[in-house]
């Protein structure tokens, strides 16, 4: 099941997968267990001739332990996935860390548009670089996205980041991630908006410093240099 | 607590009634029950035939389903699936499994069926509120059926129909097809509300001398939980579902960002109502289980009291978890954590349930009849279903695992036992009683050991295809690269959907030729202890020629000192 997973490129997806290791480990032994258990009475008390049923009820205490300590063990597991799980929770979902690049995300039906502050720095001015369905991120520094929609609910899903954000019209959400390796990888929508819900596909390409900043100086003047263009 | 109850003035005479009273528009709990277990078996076709157009189109995509060339454009275009109707697909094939198979077969067919019987009563406490409630679920089926042939198509927004895409029929391009849909769900809700009024007043107010709620079958505790949890949580889906009707037809805007609406308060009703319904599908499944494993091994259930606080533990928690399946929807992260806990609460209860199901099987008899079969087969399968479960129920996972077909694969294994393997448990163990005659075990064990295989081999590769970040809903998942490489993996799960299906007509012959060519049944093929096995296969109009007295527990099997290894609970004192 675990060698399923695509490649993980970011920070916190180790963390993610870690969390399902723990979850596969002990479930699967669990799960393992009962049905070893449930396999072995239907072998075992199959109807023989010379061997009759034995009467239990199960309404005392000294039976009912073999059925209430085993779902206090699964009480206790399961706490301990959430104590294991809720700082990573946190990290990915509650917290941005400061510094890096921003980029604005708006989902439409269907297609992923990017805009860039620009030149300028600042977002929602004449400068701003806007293209479709290219993410283009300098790896090893956080990427803040702000998240919107046009229309309907879309999902922001990038597999190989382990980022997954709903996309609503009429708010604004923030999420982000940092990307270990450069390379181009694909995102997603993972949530039903249309019938070209299925080919609302757009690219993250991941480079390396400097190959970022050449992409910066190829991608952003042009759009600086436009009549209305003010420079910061 | 004693009832008396005046059979309806017709019950003196039933043998007067015409035909369209007797078999169509008729007021007995039984042939109402039959009424519901064959609409839902004609609408599992239906569902059947929306999985297998789904299943190919992910198997092969954009090349034509075998055996529909016949659909006309623009539908089908010489028999390939467009996107379009792919979405209405997915849609129809969820609303159909849930509300038209699921709830009409486990409670509508059994639970009208079981509940009087079992509780010694000689019909519904309302009869003609029965009668209504059919036919009012009757009419929102044909009105969902005939949503396929509205210009636009049927509704294309996903079962759980989330706004705004349903909102406003810009988004999907179908107008009346949602606007059906809709109409045919709220008369869904309406009329299991009419249905669980039924169930309630006539499980409490209407037990046979001597039958105390610690007496009650296990299958009407199930029963009368489900209808209290969909009673209890429909209220919302309700207001919410005319609400929308209102943004899509009138100009509201009540899940419309852009009139003032909010595009969240849509999934808070639909899931405050979607996470009870699950146990509204699940309890009388497990109720069939628990019905038949102690006929079957010849023991009493394990835990009786036990089983029945957890199913009211469980039903209490089910209204706050909803929001784990909206972890990555855009609420405030920092209610993840609390809702993850509540969630994982759950299965203690659950487990206890459970580990009493196989506890029960400790010390047994077992014979290995169809139904037990089903039944433990159901067990098996479920367990999967509910360890998945915490995968997901964990908010870190569900990050990346939420939208993909790790959580398709996760539900069917919840509800396709529940609704498949315990419903065909339950239709091999009452069969004799509803239509007087055995149904053929020969064919049942094949039955069984083709749909308990081929499901497991639909849903296993759907796992790692949820595994590797396959989205669901996703009409040609090859276009993605990351995904190429699970084609193997869709080409399995559809030859296997194909078999799953086949599988199904030794059921459907051994059905309908055993209805009339099938051995009779004694009153108590399987000598059984509950109500339902006193009276005659079938039972008459009236159910009982006296009203039964109850004087013990329900699964008084291999008693000490009782003789025969079984004690019925209207027996007066052990037989000799």
């Amino acid at each position: 099941m675990l060698r399923w997973f695509p490649e993980n490129i970011s920070t916190f997806g180790g963390d993610i997968d870690g969390v399902f290791s723990l979850i596969y480990y002990v479930v699967g032994f669990w799960f393992l267990l009962t049905e070893g258990v449930l396999f072995y009475f239907i072998f075992r008390y199959r109807r023989r001739s010379g061997h009759a049923p034995t009467y239990v009820r199960g309404d005392r205490w000294t039976e009912l332990v073999w059925v209430l300590v085993p779902a206090v063990i699964v009480l206790a597991l399961d706490l301990g996935i959430d104590a294991v799980g809720g700082p990573v929770w946190a990290r990915v979902k509650e917290h941005q860390p400061p510094g890096g690049v921003e980029v604005h995300v708006t989902g439409k039906q269907f297609n992923w548009e990017f805009t860039y502050p620009g030149p300028d720095g600042k977002f929602d001015t004449a400068d701003d670089v806007t293209m479709d369905n290219e993410l283009h991120v300098p790896v090893g520094q956080n990427v803040h996205l702000v998240l919107r929609s046009r229309d309907v609910i879309h999902s922001f899903f990038i597999p190989t980041v382990r980022l997954k954000q709903d996309v609503l019209p009429g708010r604004t959400i923030k999420a982000w991630f940092n990307a270990t390796k450069p390379g181009q990888y694909e995102i997603a929508c993972a949530e039903l908006c249309g019938f070209g819900h299925y080919n609302m596909r757009a690219f993250l390409t991941v480079h390396d410093v400097d190959d970022y900043q050449r992409w910066v100086h190829e991608k952003w003047p042009a759009a600086a240099a436009a009549p209305t263009g003010d420079k910061g | 607590m004693q009832a008396v109850v005046e059979p309806d003035a017709h019950h003196a005479h039933g043998e007067e009634l015409g035909f369209w009273r007797k078999y169509v528009f008729s007021v007995d709990h039984k042939v109402i029950g039959k009424q519901y277990m064959s609409l839902a078996l004609f609408m599992a076709l239906v569902g059947g035939l929306t999985a297998y157009l789904i299943r190919w189109q992910l198997a092969y995509p954009e090349t034509p389903v075998p055996g529909f060339h016949w659909v006309p454009e623009p539908t089908m275009y010489e028999g390939v699936v467009p996107p379009e109707f792919y979405n209405a697909l997915i849609t129809m094939h969820g609303t159909v499994m849930i509300f038209f198979v699921a709830m009409p077969f486990l409670l509508g067919a059994f639970g009208n069926f079981l509940i009087p019987l079992m509780v010694g009563a000689p019909d519904m406490a309302f009869p003609r509120l029965n009668m209504m409630s059919f036919w009012t679920i009757f009419t929102a089926s044909m009105l969902l059926l005939a949503s396929f042939f509205v210009p636009g198509g049927a509704a294309a927004a996903g079962w759980t129909g989330y706004a705004p895409l349903s909102a406003d029929p810009v988004f999907t391009g179908v107008n009346w097809g949602l606007n059906l849909w809709l109409l045919a769900l709220a008369l869904e809700f309406g009329s299991f509300l009419m249905g669980g009024v039924n169930f309630l007043t006539t499980g409490i107010n209407m037990r046979a001398p001597g039958l105390t709620l610690t007496r009650l079958p296990l299958m009407v505790w199930m029963q009368l939980t489900a209808a209290v949890l969909f009673m209890l949580s429909i209220g919302p889906l309700i207001a919410g579902a005319v609400m929308l009707l209102f943004d899509r037809t009138i100009g509201t805007g009540f899940f419309l960002p852009e009139r003032g609406g909010d595009a969240l308060l849509w999934q808070h009703l639909f899931w405050f109502f979607g996470h009870p319904e699950v146990y509204v599908v699940l309890l009388p499944g497990f109720g069939m289980l628990l019905e038949i494993f102690p006929v079957f091994t010849r023991k009493p259930i394990f835990g009786y009291r036990a089983i029945i606080y957890s199913t009211i533990a469980t039903g209490i928690l089910s209204f706050l978890v909803w929001a784990h399946h909206m972890f990555v929807s855009g609420i405030d992260p920092r209610l993840a954590m609390p809702f993850s806990i509540t969630t994982i609460l759950i299965s203690v209860p659950f487990a206890i349930m459970v580990f009493s199901m196989v506890a029960s099987l400790w010390g047994g008899a077992i014979t290995f009849a169809t139904p037990m079969l089903f039944a433990l087969g159901f067990l098996a399968t479920f367990l999967i279903g509910g360890v998945t479960g915490i995968f997901l129920g964990s908010a870190t996972v569900d990050i990346y695992l939420h939208g993909t077909y790790f959580v398709v694969a996760h539900f069917h294994y919840t509800l396709f036992p529940s609704v498949f393997l315990g419903g065909f448990a339950g239709m091999y163990f009452w069969y004799p009683k509803m239509f007087g005659r055995m149904l053929n075990d020969t064919l049942g064990k094949i039955h069984f050991w083709i749909t308990v295989i081929s499901f497991n081999c639909v849903f296993i590769p759907l796992f790692l295809c949820g595994v590797a970040g396959n989205m669901r809903r996703v009409y040609n998942p090859m276009q993605y690269d990351f995904l190429k490489h699970l084609a193997p993996l869709h080409q399995f799960a559809t030859l296997a959907t194909i078999v799953l299906m086949l599988g199904q007509i030794p059921f459907f012959v051994n059905f309908f030729w055993s209805m009339v060519a099938g051995e009779r049944a004694p009153d108590n093929p399987w000598k059984a202890n509950t109500l339902e096995w006193a009276t005659t296969s079938p039972p008459p109009h009236g159910n009982f020629a006296q009203v039964p007295t109850v004087y013990r527990d329900p699964y008084e099997y291999s008693a000490p000192g009782a003789g025969e290894d079984w004690l019925p609970q209207y027996a007066p004192q052990p037989s000799a």
